[in-house]
């Protein structure tokens, strides 16, 4: 790639083409913790949590609540496979906010037939919808 | 010689047996160019992820993992898309029999997992073993559909029940032209022929978390996604098949109708021609 501060981030959906465009940096949440991605990284496979993507664009900054899928990251490129994407426009803030006191309500409960790992998923992605949106 | 009034009724019906199917036509263009148009924004995903899970696994190389690994099992599970309703030309047909006529598969290895009606009812009837069956499913494609389906598929295949899993679909790749598919999703061939792109990648291929942990994660969306894009793909080409052999059945109804429309006017002026003949042959007995 010519410009040696950018490269190319594509972020696909089932339905459509997400995002594709050159960038500065992007950062989002693995299963390993958060990550930041400059150009020149080493190739590496991560797996995403849900969390908030972040995209350092020539004009600014982008956010999107990125919810579950993977990302192969290449020196030049970044392809990020994502199952469930929102830019912030495209969120119920109503349904993320009842979404979390529902999840919320579930861990507290601890009644032993709650499935603790799903409810820690739904949580997280009420939290990452919501910040998103700040 | 039929009597007019046969002929005109015959044609009659036959115009009405046109118009219907000139709807259905016109019906399946507009359905045709809305599932193409899903069908084309999610093949990038589709490829995107066929290409990745493919480059990842020439760069892990061969390593031993429950997905890459035939289960010891002899039982083969096909998912089996066809549609929920006929009169698409050859479109469910070709699926069925590219199963049914399979020269290395056994009757009772196979459990199917028929997604549409018609692929379930003409495997019933042949005695398959139908293990499940969606018909909600090709109307409208869900992702988190094809993601249920996937993940109990996974779960018999981890427990050994199943040794292998088939795809068979059709492919869509353009309005005319639809090829009947089948593709091993399990396990998990590694490509041979992208040795020259290994050479060019200097670096190897990072995992976070570690290698067999990832394909633990990644498997699992590869099946799904496929399995969705097959479905996107199906229902394009269903809705291309019917087009088609709609498109042919009013052009054959167009031809017998003027078939019909000559013979009647050839009976009427027939029975014109007797009709003077008679009254000519009373007037010269009177005269």
């Amino acid at each position: 790639m010519a410009d040696k501060n950018s490269f190319l981030l594509r972020i696909i959906t089932p339905d459509r083409i997400f995002y594709e465009n050159p960038v500065n940096m992007v950062e989002f949440n693995t299963t390993e913790g958060e990550i930041g991605v400059l150009p020149g990284h080493i190739p590496m496979t991560v797996i995403v949590k849900p969390g908030i993507l972040s995209i350092s664009e020539q004009e600014g900054d982008k956010k999107a609540a990125l919810h579950s899928g993977f990302a192969e990251i290449l020196p030049e490129s970044v392809t990020i496979l994502a199952e469930v994407i929102e830019w912030p426009g495209e969120i119920d803030e109503e349904r993320a906010k009842s979404a979390r006191e529902r999840a919320e309500k579930r861990l507290s409960g601890k009644s032993p037939n709650t499935d603790i790992a799903k409810a820690e998923t739904a949580l997280q992605r009420a939290l990452a919808r919501i910040e998103a949106l700040r | 010689m039929a009597s007019m009034r046969d002929i005109k009724r015959r044609k009659s019906s036959i115009q009405g047996t046109q118009q219907i199917t000139k709807a259905m036509k016109l019906v399946s263009t507009v359905k045709l160019q809305r599932a193409r148009a899903s069908a084309e924004r999610s093949k990038g995903y589709f490829t995107c992820m066929y290409d990745t899970v493919n480059s990842i696994l020439e760069r892990v190389g061969h390593i031993d993992h429950k997905y890459l690994t035939s289960g010891a099992s002899a039982k083969k599970a096909v998912i089996v898309i066809t549609a929920n309703r006929g009169l698409a030309g050859g479109y469910n047909s070709n699926v069925i029999k590219m199963v049914t006529r399979h020269p290395e598969w056994r009757k009772q290895d196979l459990e199917l997992y028929c997604l549409g009606t018609k692929g379930r009812d003409a495997f019933i009837r042949n005695g398959y073993a139908v293990r499940e069956c969606d018909s909600e499913i090709v109307e409208s494609p869900l992702y988190k559909d094809a993601a249920a389906l996937c993940s109990r598929l996974l779960t018999s295949f981890a427990e050994g029940e199943i040794g292998e899993i088939y795809l068979a679909y059709t492919n869509f790749k353009n309005t005319v032209s639809h090829v009947p598919t089948l593709l091993k999703l399990l396990p998990v061939e590694i490509q041979e022929d992208g040795v020259s792109r290994e050479t060019e990648v200097s670096a190897v291929m990072n995992f976070e978390p570690e290698d067999a942990e990832a394909l633990d994660m990644l498997i699992p969306k590869y099946v799904t996604s496929l399995i969705y894009g097959a479905l996107r793909e199906s229902v394009a080409s269903e809705n291309g098949a019917r087009m088609q052999a709609m498109d042919n059945a009013t052009s054959n109804a167009e031809e017998i109708i003027s078939d019909l429309t000559l013979k009647y006017n050839r009976a009427r002026q027939g029975s014109i021609t007797q009709e003077l003949t008679e009254i000519i042959a009373g007037a010269e007995a009177l005269g």
